[in-house]
């Protein structure tokens, strides 16, 4: 055990001088940055007044809220309506149908941009390489509206390009009900939104690469590691916390999914097979007025949503690698 | 990257012609992906604006793919006469340009103090900025929120709670911290030069990629969002134009479905008219692409890295 020391009363005059100058020159800073601060004022109105100030209606998830009656006079119901919204059925589908398709989503969205990204990298003509990177971002820029437009467009199946393309080829007879049959719609919906995505999401990585330093390509090459080699061990890892990050974000979004894609694919062969937490909430919420249920659901998926992010941001700092904050 | 390239081209050079042999075949598969790719990406859109620019009657006979038969504007000159879209059009560009200039300056003021390490609180403040990209409300509460302030059914509803993003702030706070030296700052402070005056002289000035950047992201976020539309507009001559052509869509999916062959479908709603209705939305967005594209994807890049 080590003996406790006396505090010298020099020491103790010193820190509170210390404490003193600190505070003295933080007024200094802050006397220098008001400008600054008052700038920022600006943003925080906003993030309050449309943000934070929505969080204390989170509250109606333990009430049994009625609008006539408001906020005051809605009672208080404890945790009954979560109760009763996790045995509604709908509510099950709706939460089983999120899962799968944002985890398939995840799966098959997440690796693409990284390979993209690779080949982007490695192509040689920089004048290809630009016009290809200028195509690969536009859809990016398109909204749902316009992507299922185009998609019933190319996929009809007797009409659309793509039933009349491998008809011709011979690869089919009859046309492909691409988007008006539930499995094929699955497939159709999951392709279209890396289709939409896997441009874009490119730019990230095009950037962590370039910030990777040449020297060890050249060491690299004169130990004679060929391009795959490179990629492997070089790019790749000089990569890894970029696709950590971004894979922690990409988890926190496995329990909402992006209403506009939804509804725009959404018609009357798929709408049950399809039904996900986004529509519940709509159709809960804003169309039969149920606002206590669909508040719960939400707040539901804000905080799974958060848990994960933090979870997996645990792990991988825990992994040693730097995480998001 | 160009280090980098003058590697790989060393190293042609120094391994000889098997080397150059060896590494075209992977090349022209990495090319060929690509290209297909970007065919992928390029081929609908031609598909549609030359059904656009087609009669009905040979759209109708399958006969239009990627070059337009019996050319004609007629889909296009039914769209101005109706007006009702060219109406949702020019009130959608209005919204559009109120939100960017809103959310530039809203931005700039947020990313600017945050980007300066020396600022006091920096750390307090960037986490209670960043608090919404995490945990959202969710809808209803929004919703009652935007009820109590008045502004269901409104314009300015469209406009407002978008303004702040904490998206665009982070890209835009990591472009200034990595690209904006503090020797420039305090130069300028010797020279007596307030905050405010280094901001609009110094840091604005040389930020021209990222500026182009982010009003890009706020313009093109706005012009294509649509569910809010959905959520708190009522009245159809608020909504703004994406919104017409998702009922569009809508409406020709559900005939697709439940008329069960496409010549009804067709019928229902020309599928010329939705395809020049389309190019008419987007035609906004190809004008400035290109233009913003050099920019945008410097902006991107040096923003995106973290810092």
């Amino acid at each position: 055990m080590a003996k406790r020391v006396p505090v010298p009363e020099e020491y103790k005059i010193k820190q509170a001088e210390l404490k003193k100058s600190h505070r003295k020159s933080a007024m200094k800073d802050i006397r220098r940055d008001w400008q600054l601060y008052l700038l920022l004022l600006i943003p925080l109105a906003f993030v309050f007044v449309f943000n934070y100030a929505a969080y204390p209606g989170l509250r109606i998830a333990w009430m049994d809220f009625k609008p006539a009656l408001g906020f005051e006079k809605s009672k208080w119901v404890g945790w009954a309506t979560f109760i009763k919204t996790f045995k509604d059925p709908d509510f099950i589908t709706a939460l089983r149908n999120s899962l799968v398709f944002n985890i398939l989503d995840l799966a098959v969205t997440f690796p693409l941009p990284i390979v993209l990204a690779l080949i982007l990298n490695e192509l040689r003509y920089p004048r290809f390489k630009k016009v290809s990177q200028t195509i690969l971002y536009l859809p990016h820029f398109l909204s749902w509206a316009v992507i299922g437009s185009v998609a019933y467009t190319m996929f009809k199946p007797t009409t659309g390009l793509v039933n009349i393309f491998l008809t011709n080829v011979g690869l089919i007879d009859q046309g492909i009900p691409f988007l008006t049959e539930k499995w094929h719609w699955a497939v159709t919906y999951l392709f279209i939104g890396i289709w939409q995505c896997m441009g874009w999401n490119t730019i990230i990585y095009l950037a962590a690469i370039t910030s990777i330093n040449g020297e060890l390509y050249e060491a690299a090459m004169i130990d004679g590691a060929g391009r795959w080699k490179r990629m492997w061990h070089i790019t790749l890892p000089g990569i890894r916390s970029t696709i950590v990050t971004l894979l922690i974000m990409s988890l926190g979004r496995v329990m909402g999914s992006n209403f506009e894609r939804l509804k725009v694919f959404d018609n009357a062969m798929v709408r049950d097979f399809q039904y996900q937490l986004a529509i519940y909430i709509y159709n809960k919420g804003l169309q039969a007025s149920k606002f206590s249920m669909a508040t719960a659901v939400g707040l539901f998926q804000s905080a799974v949503g958060l848990l994960l992010v933090l979870i997996t941001d645990r792990i991988a700092k825990s992994l040693g690698e730097e995480g998001l904050m | 990257m160009k280090k980098e390239e003058v590697v790989r081209g060393a190293e042609v050079n120094s391994e000889g012609n098997r080397a150059i042999v060896k590494f075209r075949i992977s090349d022209f598969v990495m090319m060929f992906v690509i290209t297909l790719l970007s065919l992928s990406c390029i081929l609908p859109f031609i598909h549609i604006a030359a059904k656009s620019i087609s009669s009905n009657n040979k759209v109708i006979a399958k006969a239009v793919y990627f070059w337009p038969k019996e050319a004609t504007l007629e889909a296009y000159k039914s769209i101005f006469a109706d007006g009702s879209l060219g109406k949702s059009m020019i009130y959608s560009v209005i919204v559009t340009l109120i939100f960017t200039a809103l959310g530039m300056v809203v931005c700039i003021c947020g990313a600017y103090p945050l980007s300066r390490v020396r600022l006091r609180g920096r750390k307090w403040l960037t986490f209670l900025l960043m608090v919404p990209m995490y945990f959202g409300a969710g809808l209803i509460p929004t919703y009652l929120l935007y009820s109590d302030y008045k502004l269901l059914d409104n314009m300015w509803v469209l406009i407002l709670p978008l303004v702040y993003s904490a998206y665009n702030l982070l890209i835009m706070k990591t472009f200034f911290m990595s690209s904006i030296p503090d020797s420039l700052e305090e130069s300028a402070f010797l020279d007596g030069a307030s905050n405010i005056q280094i901001l609009l002289k110094i840091v604005l000035p040389l930020s021209k990629p990222i500026l182009a950047t982010i009003s890009l992201f706020y313009a093109v976020g706005r012009w294509n969002t649509y569910s809010d539309n959905m959520y708190f507009i009522r009245s159809e001559k608020l909504k703004m134009v994406q919104y017409k052509l998702y009922q569009m869509v809508a409406s020709a999916a559900e005939a697709q479905t439940t008329a069960m062959s496409d010549a009804a479908a067709v019928t229902s709603t020309p599928e010329v008219l939705q395809a020049a209705s389309v190019m008419f939305i987007t035609i906004p967005i190809i004008c400035i692409y290109p233009f913003l594209q050099k920019y945008f994807v410097k902006g991107t890049m040096v923003g995106a890295v973290k810092g």
